[in-house]
């Protein structure tokens, strides 16, 4: 993964997105950010290695840990707050996004992180992320796809491929799973990223993109759950396997993946849609440069959809687009500055008082 | 200010009773002196009749007198034109005394159209006035409300004052100076009607002509259009001979304390109540809110005021804006959400879990007719039991209700005074008669409006056994049982809450049975010993009857008492501000009548709970129509159980 120009170990001083979360007095560990309770996750469970990364990441961060908050709805990955020494709300299934929402544009001065699952996101709370994510709500939001339901022992989960055989589904699951990323892109999401919870290095440098990104970011985790859906990403861990499966993202730099870069993501001329070639000498000059800040996400829509739902394979990673556009609660705040600059500060008893009145005198 | 009328102290609502005659001086017409009126304005819902009713209103609250008004209107926009269910209303009862309701019985109906007059004149007592729009009695009109020959003329109107006016076609021909299409002109038959009627009861004009220019500022030649009409409406009245008398309604001079007074609607009055709480407690106001009728005004509002540092957030839904609203609240600021009762439906998950999280929280429901989508623009009180109980597992919630549209703002402010006091969610019901009624409120001093500010947690609150400082969200404070509210950005303080039931005082999960039992009773302790004043009783005659009553039914009910009482019979009243905790003296109070009698909205849903708590048999008396009480109607119920 390239270094990027916002990626360092010195602390906020150049991340716009959190300039007004104060600072950390003193320098902080990865300790600093584990909280007293024991973690109940079930050994070999993937979120462990992302509540890891995401305590190790923290730190680099330098924010007074008073002024990070962690809001989660209901699932596995929702008893994360409960580990993260920093405030935190285990909330209700699906509203995460709607509480952080309310949080993050009444306190521009916190660092408002969101916990999720597959299950919570986008099925009982997808309206709240498709509209998190349209609104650009100063949010990062974490979503553990593990493509299963866990806590509830085993049924499918939206984004569990078709055919999926669980509990609920002995003869099959029928629907069609959405795609994260696709959907995030379609709700105007203007950061949207996915990484994978067995590469820290990758998970830690998209944490890093995400948090100094202005507005809600998406960080599509790829999370295994070892007892009811192991090994569902397997294709992406395995060394061998990988090469061909897995396409990392990278800004300014053509898509090559594969054994020395042999295979390349091309336009096709004929339907403008993307597709996957042998690099050649020939077609070297064609492979597609990635742009994760071009204005429209008609590319990042075409890079999300490469992956084949069933096998995995040229399943892209990192960062596909990282636009900056208004953030809402800024905007907010900007409208109540506006509104005291207009009419000056509220004086309640004009207000009261305004309107037609009459006196009765004794 | 003149009192020459009647003696105000013992008015009933009764009869409209002339109490004078004079002649104007510069006209030719009589006058007549009235102690009250009451006004129906009814039209298509296109007609501008809300409009027309909410001028009338402020022109009687600038002119001094006491009002109470009952705007009535369909859930569609546009209703089909000319049909009974798009007829909208607004009925207005003024009076030089204090009054309590919009009035059982109109004195006069203005109808723009057959509709109109078919839907409304069956309300009309005998010999009422009645100013219709004859432009609009064509045949084809007529036959679409199964009129089969005109009413003007069959003789069906016979006991009426009937006053025919060509009111389209006088508007139009007011108007053709301008430059307006027909259609355009006819537009402003509403203000025509309106400047009639503030001639027949000397209404000041200026204010009307005020509010016009400013509506439609931007567009000047419709302002000039509206005003014309306006005033060749009242020039109408003035000249034409049809139109022999005009009446005068003095001001209430007497009737009310001395004070600076404005006319309010329950809405604005809720709005303003917030704001209020929030400059009290000297919290920022966040309300999260999803458009609902007829809850959308509060919204509106409170939209308008960004200056007073107030954050409105509409949602996607009704449980995004409780949900933000409960995020803001975790924050620290004092937060809102708004909606009626299907909204409340959507939201009673976020609402236990508020209960869990212990975090002030308003639930402010403007009721209106259900179940599911009911009658949206109608009244009721049927969410009461959705109040209190309406929510997974033991989960109690403070119920507060408002009493008439200028109570909104102090219950709104006795609602935040729990909330944060307590740091729990509040429910606090209105319903759809009290949001869009409207009477004179006085306005209050600041220095007259409680202290509601609140300290967050600062440091640590518990030492541990090896003399560990620590901060323990769930340590109650002993008197009230309320945990401390530590804010995000509090350092050292940095702590989880979830809705998983946590330890008591840690707040950490626990799944220990014993500690589950205590947490739950806790909470149900904390709510029990809110600290609600008593409930004031009203019995001068040491009546062997009480009323008892909640919410918006007590200006019909308060009218049907003074009736009773006037008519010698002695009654007692006493009406409940506090549904959840119930005052502490009201067992008492109750078992010391032979009788209680509670009217409700609804099908006995307060009675239910009175039976329940207090083993009185509550007698029930019930209407669901969508519509408020009548006084006379209640006042022969009541009749009927001090006899039975």
């Amino acid at each position: 993964m390239a270094e990027t120009t916002r990626s360092s170990g010195e602390g906020t001083g150049t991340i716009e997105a959190l300039s007004l979360v104060p600072k950390a007095e003193a320098r902080q560990s990865m300790k600093d950010f584990k909280s007293d309770q024991e973690v109940r996750w079930c050994p070999g469970c993937g979120d462990y290695a992302i509540l890891a990364a995401v305590q190790g990441f923290m730190p680099e961060l330098g924010l007074a840990k008073e002024n990070i908050v962690f809001v989660s709805g209901i699932g596995c990955s929702s008893r994360f707050p409960y580990y993260m020494n920093t405030y935190g709300m285990h909330s209700i299934h699906g509203r995460a996004p709607a509480i952080a929402t309310g949080l993050a544009t009444s306190r521009r001065d916190l660092s408002v992180w969101v916990v999720t699952g597959d299950g919570d996101a986008l099925s009982i709370g997808g309206n709240h992320l498709i509209h998190a994510l349209r609104r650009n709500v100063n949010l990062k939001i974490l979503l553990f796809n593990n493509r299963i339901y866990g806590l509830t022992k085993g049924q499918y989960s939206p984004t569990s491929e078709v055919g999926k055989i669980t509990k609920s589904t002995p003869m099959g699951s029928l629907d069609a799973p959405f795609n994260p990323v696709s959907l995030a892109l379609g709700a105007e999401a203007s950061f949207v990223a996915r990484t994978i919870d067995s590469d820290r290095k990758h998970l830690t440098e998209v944490l890093r993109q995400a948090a100094a990104h202005p507005g809600t970011a998406l960080i599509e985790i790829y999370q295994n759950c070892n007892i009811f859906n192991d090994g569902a990403f397997d294709a992406l861990k395995d060394k061998q396997q990988a090469e061909e499966a897995v396409i990392r993202l990278e800004h300014g730099k053509p898509i090559r993946f594969g054994a020395d870069g042999a295979r390349g993501v091309v336009r096709d001329r004929a339907t403008g849609d993307l597709k996957v070639v042998d690099v050649t000498p020939d077609n070297e000059a064609d492979i597609l440069v990635h742009d994760a800040h071009a204005a429209s996400p008609t590319t990042a829509f075409a890079l999300s959809r490469l992956a084949d739902p069933d096998t995995l394979h040229h399943t892209p990673i990192g960062v596909l687009r990282d636009v900056e556009r208004p953030v809402y609660d800024t905007q907010m705040a900007d409208q109540l500055d506006t509104a005291v600059e207009q009419k000056g500060k509220g004086d309640l008893a004009a207000l009261l008082a305004g309107g037609d009145t009459w006196t009765v005198v004794g | 200010m003149t009192s020459q009328v009647s003696s105000p102290a013992e008015q009933a609502d009764t009869d409209t009773t002339v109490v004078g005659e004079q002649r104007k001086p510069a006209g030719a017409k009589s006058v007549r002196r009235l102690d009250r009126v009451i006004i129906r304005f009814a039209g298509d819902s296109g007609d501008g009749m809300q409009l027309t009713g909410d001028r009338f209103t402020s022109e009687t609250a600038s002119f001094g007198n006491d009002l109470s008004t009952l705007p009535n209107f369909p859930a569609e926009i546009r209703a089909p034109a000319g049909t009974l269910p798009g007829v909208s209303s607004f009925q207005l009862h003024f009076a030089d005394h204090d009054i309590l309701t919009p009035g059982d019985a109109p004195n006069v109906l203005v109808a723009m159209n057959p509709a109109a007059l078919k839907a409304n004149v069956g309300d009309l007592p005998r010999g009422a006035e009645i100013i219709v729009n004859t432009d609009e009695f064509t045949k084809r009109a007529m036959q679409k409300v199964g009129y089969e020959t005109s009413p003007l003329e069959d003789g069906s109107l016979d006991g009426y004052s009937l006053h025919p006016v060509p009111l389209t076609t006088l508007t139009v021909e007011a108007l053709k100076e301008f430059d307006l299409s027909r259609k355009e002109a006819e537009r402003s038959k509403n203000m025509f009607a309106l400047g009639l009627l503030s001639w027949m009861y000397h209404r000041p004009t200026e204010g009307t002509e005020q509010f016009l220019k400013q509506k439609f500022a931007k567009k000047p030649e419709i302002a000039a259009a509206n005003i014309a009409a306006f005033r060749a409406g009242w020039n109408f009245g003035e000249t034409t001979e049809d139109f022999a008398v005009s009446y005068e309604v003095a001001p209430a001079a007497t009737a009310f304390p001395v004070g600076t007074y404005r006319n309010i609607s329950g809405n604005l009055a809720l709005a303003y109540g917030l704001i209020a709480a929030s400059q009290q407690a000297d919290l920022p106001l966040f309300l999260g809110s999803y458009p609902i009728t007829p809850a959308s005004d509060i919204l509106h509002e409170l939209s308008k005021h960004k200056n007073f540092g107030v954050r409105t957030f509409q949602a996607e839904d009704e449980i995004a804006g409780i949900g933000a609203a409960l995020g803001a609240a975790f924050g620290g600021s004092l937060a809102v959400t708004t909606t009626s009762g299907p909204g409340v439906a959507l939201k009673s998950e976020t609402i236990g879990l508020a209960v869990s999280l212990e975090l002030p929280l308003l639930v402010v429901d403007i009721q209106r007719g259900g179940p599911s989508t009911g009658l949206p623009t109608k009244t009721e009180q049927a969410d009461l039991l959705q109040a209190m109980y309406g929510r997974n597992g033991e989960a109690p919630v403070p119920v507060v209700a408002p009493r008439t549209p200028a109570d909104c703002f102090d219950a709104a402010l006795e609602a935040a005074r729990i909330a944060l006091t307590y740091r729990t969610p509040v429910m606090l019901l209105s319903d759809g008669y009290l949001a869009n009624g409207s009477e004179p409120w006085r306005i209050p001093e600041l220095d007259e409006l409680p202290d509601l500010r609140v300290q967050f947690a600062q440091g640590p609150n518990h030492t541990l056994d090896d003399g560990t400082e620590v901060f323990w969200p769930y340590k109650r404070d002993p008197q009230t049982l309320a945990r401390p509210w530590a804010i995000p950005g509090t350092p050292g303080l940095e702590h989880r809450i979830g809705g998983i039931e946590k330890e008591d005082g840690t707040g950490n999960i626990s799944y220990a049975p014993a500690n589950h039992d205590r947490m739950v009773r806790l909470r149900q302790a904390k709510i029990d010993g809110i600290d609600v004043p008593e409930v004031e009783v009203d019995d001068p005659q040491q009546a062997r009857t009480l009323v008892l009553g909640w919410g918006s039914t007590y200006g019909p009910i308060t009218a049907a008492v003074r009736r009773l009482r006037t008519a010698g019979i002695p009654i007692a009243q006493a009406h409940l501000r506090h549904l959840n905790p119930f005052p502490g003296n009201l067992g008492e109070v109750l078992r010391s009548y032979d009788k209680v009698v509670i009217p409700e909205m609804n099908l006995g849903q307060l009675a239910t709970l009175i039976r329940a708590k207090y083993l009185v048999d509550a007698v029930s008396y019930n209407q669901v129509n969508g519509m408020p009480f009548k006084a006379e109607q209640l006042a022969a119920v009541l009749k009927e159980a001090i006899d039975g």
